[in-house]
C-alpha cells in the first residue's frame, strides 16, 4: 500500500497550564500561557509516522487551523516525521467560535484536494472535548470511520480497526479511503530529534485561508458567559442509611 | 514522549511535572547571530527574561522544548533514586544521545549534531532541570566529543565520533591530578615515547565517569615543562597499565562514577595523539571555554527547577493564617531570586553567543558567566531550601540535591577563584 495520510492536528492550551477566566469572562486566558499540540493529536501524528516506516503510507500531510502561532504546531508534527504541512489561517479572535463543523469542512476539502486515502484525527481535543471533528468529517465525505482507534492494522485492501467503546475493544473492519481518530492506547508518540526539527525547517508548510478552500467559518454560535466551575463545597454528614436515602429522595434522585 | 505519556501517567495517578516554556512576543527586534555566527533571517529581540524561552528563535524554543519534555518525563522521576542509589544511568544518556544530545555542538560531519553553543547551553539548563548529575556528565561527554572531533585527524574522527554521539562509548576528561588542580599547566603524568608507543606513568584525580567510560581524553607531559610539552593523548579502556583508583563518596554528582585514572607503564599508540605532540594545553584551554558555558548552564537549570518548586511551596504553604507567598519578606525573597536568575542567564547565553561569534572578549565572557551563575544560582537554590522549611531539609523534596549537585559548579572547571585571575589578567593587560 501507499497511502496519503492527512493529520490534523490543533494548537491548544498545554494541559498543565492551570486554566484562567479572562475578566470579561467570555473565554479563558491564552496570552503568555504555554500551549501545545493536543496529546490525541500527537499520538495520531506518530501512528501516521509508524504507517510510513511500515511502508503502508508514502506521504504525511498535516493540518492546523489558527493563526500565526498553529506553525509551531506544525513544525513540531513535520520533526516527528511528516511530510508537508497546510497553515489554514484563522485569526486568534475567530479560534473561540471556529467549531469541529468548520474544521471538518475545511479537512473533507483538503481530503480531496489531496486525493488523501486516510484522515487521521485525535479523538477530541483537550479544551473542548468535543469528540466531533472526525466523525463529521467522514459525514461530509461519505467515508467509512474508525474512531477512539487503540489498534490500526491493513487487512486486505482496507483497514481493522480495534476501537475503545464502553463495553471493551470492538473489531471492525473498512474500507479505504477512512477517516480515523486516535484514541489514548494507540500508541506512545516518539520525541522529536533534534536534526529532525532542524530538518522540518525545510519542509514545505503552505498557508490558506479558510475561504480559498470555499469554506465559510462564520460563527454558528455565540459565548454568552465563561465562568469558573463552582468552588467545592464541604459535604454533609448523615446518621444512618435511612438519612442518606431520605435526602437522596428530597434532592430528587 | 513529551504531553501524551504525561496524560497517561496523570491518569494513572502517577507524578507529573510542569514543563516551563512560554512564547511573548518581544517589541523592537534585532538580527542576532545564530548557529556559527551567522545572521538569521528571522530578527529575534534578545530579551532575557525569567521566560526561559525569550529571546530564542523558533527552533531554540524546540530544542528547549524537546529537552525539557525530556528531563520532565525521563530524569526528574529518577534523579533521587539515582543519587540515592549511586547509579550511573546509561540507558537514560543513550537514550538522550538518539535524540541527538549526545554531541550537540560536535560536526554533522561523522554523526554530530552540528549546533550551536547557544543552543548547546539552552539544552543543558532544560536537562538540568531533570537531573544536574547527569545533564553535567552528558556536558562533559559532549566536550570529549568535539575535542576529538575539532583537533582529531580523520581516522581518529571517522573511528570515534559516530560512535561517541550515540554514546555507545562513553568519554572522560583527564586533567586534573592529585598535585594540579588549579596550576593545571604543572601536571606531571609523563608519557615517554618508545617506538610506535607513549609509555603513560602518572595518575589524574576526580575524573567523572572514570572506570565506567571507554575514551580517555589524557593531558600529559610529552615535552619539556610548563604548557608547552602537554599534549593530548587518547587512552582506551583496556590498554595495558590502565587502572582505577575506588569509586569516591561525593556530597552530589552521585548518577555519575567519579575515581582517580592510573597509568603504570601504560601502553599508548602514537596514532591516538589528538592533535600535534605540545598543542595539549591549547586543546584543554580551548575546550574550558565551552565547558564553562556548559556547567553554568546545569546551574542554570537547578535554580530555575528550585525556584519553580520554592514558588508554588509559598502559595500553598501557610502560617500565621496566610501563606507565605502574602508575606513581604518571602516576596523579596523571591524577587531577588528571580532577578538572581535572570542576571544568571543572561550572562551565560551572553558568554554562548561571543563564544559562537568567536568575540574578542570570549575567554573573560566564559569565565564571567561561570563565577556569576555558578554563584548566584546556589544562592538561588539554598534560599529556596529555606522558603520550603523543615521540608527542604528532607530527600522527598528535591531542593537539597540541587544544592548539593550544583556546589560543585564553583570548584570544577576552573575553580571560581581561578575565573576572578582570569578576568582580572584580562582587565589589567595594558
Amino acid at each position: 500500500m501507499s497511502l496519503k495520510v492527512l493529520v490534523g492536528c490543533k494548537r491548544v492550551i498545554d494541559y498543565a497550564v492551570k486554566i484562567r477566566v479572562r475578566p470579561d469572562k467570555l473565554g479563558v486566558v491564552t496570552d503568555g500561557v504555554k500551549h501545545s499540540m493536543n496529546p490525541f493529536d500527537e499520538i495520531a501524528v506518530e501512528e501516521a509516522v509508524r504507517m510510513k516506516e511500515k511502508k503502508l503510507a508514502k506521504e504525511i500531510v498535516v493540518v492546523s487551523c489558527g493563526p500565526q502561532q498553529a506553525q509551531e504546531t506544525i513544525r513540531t508534527a513535520l520533526a516527528m516525521g511528516a511530510d508537508r504541512g497546510y497553515h489554514i489561517d484563522v485569526a486568534a479572535d475567530k479560534m473561540a467560535t471556529l467549531q469541529p463543523i468548520h474544521v471538518s469542512k475545511i479537512m473533507a476539502k483538503l481530503a480531496e484536494k489531496e486525493k488523501a486515502d486516510i484522515v487521521m484525527l485525535g479523538k477530541l481535543a483537550i479544551d473542548d472535548d468535543s469528540n466531533q471533528t472526525a466523525q463529521m468529517t467522514a459525514a461530509l465525505l461519505d467515508w467509512p470511520q474508525g474512531v477512539f482507534a487503540s489498534k490500526v492494522d491493513a487487512k486486505d485492501k482496507g483497514l481493522e480497526v480495534v476501537r475503545e467503546i464502553d463495553g471493551g475493544l470492538e473489531t471492525i473492519n473498512i474500507d479505504l479511503p477512512a477517516v480515523l481518530s486516535a484514541d489514548l492506547r494507540l500508541n506512545e508518540p516518539r520525541y522529536a530529534t533534534l536534526p529532525n526539527i532542524m530538518k522540518a525547517k525545510k519542509k514545505k508548510v503552505e498557508k490558506v485561508k479558510p475561504e480559498d478552500l470555499g469554506v465559510d467559518i462564520t460563527p454558528r454560535i455565540e459565548v454568552v458567559n465563561v465562568e469558573d466551575p463552582p468552588v467545592r463545597e464541604a459535604g454533609q454528614s448523615v446518621g444512618d442509611v435511612e438519612e442518606l436515602v431520605g435526602k437522596l429522595k428530597d434532592k430528587g434522585f | 514522549m513529551s504531553a501524551a505519556t504525561n496524560m497517561r501517567s496523570l491518569l494513572r495517578g502517577s507524578q507529573f511535572f510542569r514543563g516551563c516554556v512560554s512564547s511573548r512576543n518581544g517589541v523592537a527586534t534585532q538580527t542576532v547571530p545564530a548557529t556559527g555566527g551567522e545572521l538569521t533571517n528571522s530578527a529575534v529581540p534578545v530579551v532575557t527574561s525569567l521566560d526561559i524561552s525569550a529571546g530564542l528563535t523558533d527552533d531554540q524554543k524546540e530544542f528547549q522544548s524537546l529537552a525539557i519534555n525530556f528531563a520532565n518525563n525521563e530524569m526528574y522521576p529518577h534523579m533521587a533514586k539515582w543519587d540515592q542509589e549511586q547509579i550511573f544511568p546509561v540507558e537514560t544518556l543513550r537514550k538522550a544521545a538518539e535524540l541527538g544530545f549526545g554531541a550537540v555542538y560536535t560536526s554533522e560531519e561523522y554523526g554530530g549534531t552540528g549546533l550551536s553553543r547557544l543552543d548547546a547551553s539552552i539544552i543543558f539548563e532544560a536537562l538540568s532541570m531533570g537531573c544536574v548529575s547527569t545533564a553535567a556528565y552528558l556536558t562533559i561527554h559532549n566536550m570529549v566529543t568535539w575535542m576529538i572531533d575539532t583537533y582529531g585527524n580523520e581516522e581518529q574522527r571517522s573511528k570515534w565520533v559516530p560512535v561517541m554521539a550515540t554514546m555507545e562509548k562513553l568519554g572522560s576528561y583527564c586533567l586534573t591530578e592529585p598535585g594540579s588542580g588549579s596550576d593545571a599547566a604543572s601536571l606531571a603524568t609523563v608519557a615517554r615515547k618508545e617506538g610506535n608507543k607513549f609509555i603513560l606513568n602518572g595518575s589524574k584525580a576526580f575524573i567523572s565517569g572514570g572506570g565506567d567510560t571507554d575514551v580517555y581524553l589524557v593531558m600529559c607531559r610529552t615535552g619539556g615543562s610548563g604548557p608547552k610539552g602537554i599534549s593530548c593523548l587518547l587512552v582506551e579502556k583496556g590498554m595495558p597499565g590502565l587502572s582505577f583508583g575506588k569509586k569516591e563518596n561525593k556530597m552530589g554528582w552521585n548518577s555519575q562514577p567519579t575515581r582517580a585514572v592510573i597509568f603504570e607503564d601504560c601502553e599508548v599508540p602514537v596514532e591516538n595523539v589528538i592533535g600535534v605532540e605540545g598543542q595539549g594545553f591549547n586543546i584543554a584551554m580551548s575546550g574550558l571555554n565551552g565547558g564553562r558555558i556548559n556547567i553554568a548552564s546545569t546551574s542554570l537549570g537547578a535554580a530555575e527547577r528550585s525556584l519553580d518548586v520554592a514558588k508554588e511551596h509559598t502559595k500553598v504553604r501557610k502560617q500565621f493564617g496566610m501563606p507565605l507567598s502574602q508575606m513581604q519578606h518571602t516576596q523579596f525573597q523571591l524577587a531577588q531570586m528571580g532577578t538572581k536568575l535572570v542576571a544568571s542567564r543572561a550572562m551565560v547565553r551572553n558568554a554562548a553567543r561571543a563564544l559562537d561569534a568567536k568575540h574578542a572578549d570570549t575567554v573573560s565572557l566564559c569565565s564571567m558567566a561561570k563565577l556569576f551563575a555558578t554563584e548566584n544560582c546556589f544562592e538561588i537554590v539554598n534560599t529556596a531550601l529555606q522558603l520550603h522549611g523543615g521540608y527542604g531539609y528532607l530527600k522527598d523534596y528535591p531542593v537539597e540535591q540541587f544544592l548539593r549537585d550544583i556546589r560543585v559548579n564553583q570548584i570544577l572547571e576552573g575553580t571560581n577563584q581561578v575565573m576572578q585571575i582570569i578576568i582580572s589578567r584580562g582587565m589589567l593587560v595594558d
